[in-house]
């Protein structure tokens, strides 16, 4: 049973974001990317199942321009067995890459795909509903706890949703997209980095693929958010209902 | 070998003129490793001397406190291992490729880097010189190397409270670059990976590792995923053994790993050295209003808000792209154990000569970390069996000219020759003694080498000085000054100074050290065992408090080291590892030598991209 695994470069966690003065964006020049981290747990789940023996194959997919392929080595450093570049230089909106997923799957053929719920640079959370929508699979989006039954072709998936824990049951192939809580991550090892060096990768172009990558979107301003404002004690109810009344405005 | 009599009494009085064995000449013996007769001192060593402190003199192995010593480790083996993908050691893997490609042999070369990227922990001023850069790689121009800002001026002042007073500029900056070092070792990094040489980012190297002979073999990376309490997580791995045939240290000012090498091989004695002494150097990268930025102008302070007794000053260079870096660098000899180095740099920069360039812009980066004062006379014997320690963990920065990262550059491509020719040709590793003697550092160096002890006597004498040996002298003098105590031997007792008041901070000039912290990309893995190690976990409670009013307090430019009160309202040290941005202040200024650096997890640690 074939895996495929969607990653993300992004820039990293601990980096603090400045928003360009142009305000046409955030400042990505001489800024450390890496991985986004829910697709190291995606990727992390994958190669689970792999070593226990549910699957025989983890694919890593990864799309945009040439620096990617230094987040699809890290990959292949955790252990996928091969990687997918898909190489572009424009900017890659979910339901782009939710596109090009379709059409690789229709060449890869894997019988789950397993995304992170979210990429922490645009918090869309979109592409894994969209793959599946597009591929008309079901999906398990959430997920803190997976259970693969490769007989029956199953997969049980725990979704944290605002009401708490939903168990749904997919029959294969499926679409998951993984929560934090899902596992923690393993370390890149040195000597699996040198092994990762020789993994082949394949690469692919959006029109190879029949994708057009054209946007309906358009970022028209990026600021950073006001300046959290001081807090301000009170000195009775009264002067509490006041202010929530005529300057919060929420009563 | 010229032998000098010493005058000097066993007090503690700083007696200038003991006349040193080491000279300029090269004519040092280079056939027996163990030569303890390089040093003709009649005299045994001060009390002030490093070697006695027990840090350095340690002949104990390197602790491996948690799990996991029983279960064996992957090996990897290389020719040459290389520790610190900075100035020094990436210049080192860069000539070792051009030799094997110019002489058709073939050595693989390992780097290993504890920071997450190539570039992250790297921070320095920087005005930069590029004599080496132009011996290593001549077409760094058409190559694009981030250096395009040349020194368009100079400007030199001396700051009381309200006035700057311009000063000769005392440096000779014509031909040199105002850059971001950490930029340049990114590029520098691209270059060697071009040349084949193997960088591996987030991998720290904790140990060494001996043969049966006491020959270094290469180096131990830390086990990753340990709990706190020392446990194994669930993503547990552990470290893998680094080999080489050669093991080239550069780790940067204090190097960890290179401490301890200097210690159990007696580095300093067998180099006639003195101790190394220190400073903490503290810097912000500023995007500036474009009216105020004059791209390639240099600015250096002394004065304000320094007193006469502590050594120090700041800088303010003109990048691109209306990014200035400003900094502020104090010596770590300083007596007042409630001097606050990041506060004094807080202060500074409301002066009313600086805070115009300020007013207006955004911090966009923050940093810290230590550097070398120590130059000539500090300079320890820099190879042990097995290897080498090169740039700043030996310490070649040219203090009155505040440059290290060309003579870092240059002592790792000599390293590099002398480690070709001891692979390819059977030579011996002790020739980087003799390069390092008959090269242009040693000139330098040699040349400057009074220039910072004179400030033991105080601001005046030492400008005074200063001016003396650079219009006059140039460093044609008989004698050699010593340095003065060690920098955590000198740190006075808490109740001969009264506490400093600092002005709170601005959030628009000055601000306060979590805001900073926060600039500088600091993350560590939260879980994991302290990487500040106390040797005695009583003393923070029983000396550092009570007698010298906790100054790691203080000095700490991360806010590391807080005393809390605990339950029973008793002040006790809590030690905030995850913001460590790795300056090694600790190391060097604990008063009683407690607190250890060791590495943590690789990966973790400042992200500095624009320092």
């Amino acid at each position: 049973m074939k895996i495929m695994v969607a990653i993300k470069r992004v820039i990293d966690y601990a980096v603090k974001i400045r928003v360009k003065p142009d305000k046409s964006g955030v400042v990505t020049q001489n800024v450390k990317m890496s991985m986004n981290p829910f697709c190291e747990i995606a990727l992390e789940e994958a190669l689970r199942m792999r070593e226990s023996g549910l699957a025989s194959e983890v694919v890593a997919v990864t799309m945009g321009p040439s620096q990617c392929l230094d987040t699809l080595r890290t990959g292949l450093a955790m252990g996928a067995d091969r990687g997918i570049h898909v190489d572009s230089t424009s900017a890659l909106h979910p339901l782009h890459v939710a596109k090009i997923l379709r059409n690789l799957v229709q060449i890869e053929k894997p019988s789950l795909i397993i995304l992170g719920k979210q990429a922490i640079d645009d918090d869309c959370n979109q592409t894994g509903q969209m793959v599946a929508g597009l591929l008309n699979w079901p999906q398990g989006t959430f997920a803190s706890k997976v259970v693969l039954d490769k007989e029956k072709e199953e997969v049980t998936v725990d979704r944290e949703v605002d009401d708490g824990i939903e168990t749904v049951q997919l029959k294969l192939p499926a679409v998951i997209t993984t929560d934090l809580r899902l596992n923690q991550p393993r370390y890149a090892t040195l000597p699996n980095i040198m092994k990762a060096k020789s993994k082949p990768i394949k690469k692919f172009t959006p029109q190879e693929l029949n994708v057009e990558i054209k946007s309906d979107l358009e970022i028209v301003e990026v600021t950073e958010p006001p300046k959290r404002k001081a807090g301000v004690m009170v000195s009775s109810v009264d002067e509490l209902i006041d202010k929530l009344k005529n300057e919060a405005r929420v009563i | 070998m010229l032998k000098f009599c010493s005058i000097f009494s066993k007090s503690k009085s700083k007696n200038p003129f003991l006349l040193r064995s080491r000279t300029k000449s090269t004519s040092r013996s280079q056939s027996s490793p163990a030569a303890y007769t390089f040093s003709r001192r009649i005299f045994p060593y001060s009390k002030h001397s490093s070697l006695l402190a027990p840090a350095s003199l340690s002949r104990v192995p390197p602790s491996r406190s948690f799990a996991t010593d029983s279960e064996a480790r992957d090996s990897i083996e290389y020719d040459v291992v290389v520790v610190g993908a900075g100035p020094a050691g990436l210049s080192a893997a860069i000539r070792l490729k051009q030799l094997c490609h110019q002489k058709g042999a073939d050595l693989s070369v390992c780097v290993v880097e504890k920071g997450a990227e190539v570039g992250a922990h790297i921070i320095s001023g920087n005005v930069f010189e590029p004599r080496a850069l132009d011996e290593l790689l001549p077409q760094w121009k058409q190559e694009e190397a981030p250096i395009n800002t040349p020194v368009s001026s100079d400007k030199f002042w001396f700051l009381t409270k309200n006035r700057a007073i311009s000063l000769p500029s005392p440096f000779h900056n014509k031909g040199n670059y105002v850059i971001s070092l950490s930029q340049l070792v990114r590029w520098l990094g691209a270059k060697a990976e071009e040349l084949g040489v193997e960088i591996y980012p987030g991998f720290a190297a904790s140990e060494i590792l001996y043969d049966a002979n006491n020959k270094v073999i290469g180096i131990g990376t830390n086990d990753m995923g340990i709990a706190k309490d020392g446990s194994k997580k669930e993503k547990f791995q552990r470290g893998v053994e680094v080999k080489g045939r050669i093991t080239l240290l550069a780790e940067g000012c204090r190097g960890s790993l290179s401490e301890k090498i200097i210690g159990r091989y007696n580095l300093r004695e067998k180099g006639g050295a003195e101790h190394q002494t220190y400073a903490l150097g503290i810097k912000e990268v500023w995007e500036i209003d474009e009216r105020k930025h004059q791209p390639g102008a240099v600015l250096h302070t002394l004065g304000w808000p320094l007193d006469h007794k502590t050594y120090g000053g700041s800088f303010l260079y003109h990048m691109k792209d209306n990014q200035i870096s400003i900094g502020f660098v104090v010596a770590l000899n300083y007596q007042n154990p409630f001097m606050n180095p990041y506060e004094e740099f807080q202060k500074f920069k409301h002066h009313p000569a600086i805070r115009p360039y300020l007013e207006g812009g955004t911090v966009i980066q923050y940093g810290a970390r230590t550097l070398n004062e120590g130059g000539f006379q500090s300079i320890p014997y820099p190879v042990f069996p097995g290897g080498a320690i090169i740039g700043c963990s030996a310490g070649f920065l040219n203090v009155p000219k505040i440059k290290g990262a060309h003579t870092a550059m240059k002592s790792g491509m000599l390293a590099a020759e002398v480690t070709f020719g001891v692979l390819n040709e059977g030579l011996d590793m002790d020739m980087y003694w003799k390069a390092l003697r008959n090269s242009w550092i040693w000139d330098e160096l040699y040349k400057a080498r009074n220039y910072r002890p004179a400030f033991e006597y105080g601001l005046i004498p030492g400008l005074a000085l200063s001016g003396l040996e650079h219009y006059l002298l140039r460093g044609k003098h008989p004698f050699t000054l010593k340095h003065g105590k060690a920098d955590h031997e000198a740190t006075n007792a808490a109740q001969l100074h009264s506490p400093i008041q600092y002005p709170k901070a601005d959030g628009v000039l000055s601000f306060d050290v979590p805001t900073s912290l926060h600039r500088s990309n600091t993350n560590h893995e939260h879980d994991q065992p302290p990487h500040l190690r106390l040797r005695d976990p009583k003393i923070p409670e029983t000396v550092n408090l009570p007698v010298y009013a906790a100054p790691e307090s203080r000095y700490c430019p991360a806010r590391v080291y807080e005393y809390v009160a605990d339950e029973h309202n008793q002040l006790k040290l809590q030690i905030n590892a995850q913001n460590c941005l790795h300056c090694k202040a600790c190391d060097i200024k604990d008063p009683k030598q407690n607190i250890e650096w060791t590495v943590p997890e690789g990966g973790g640690g400042p992200g500095y991209s624009v320092m």
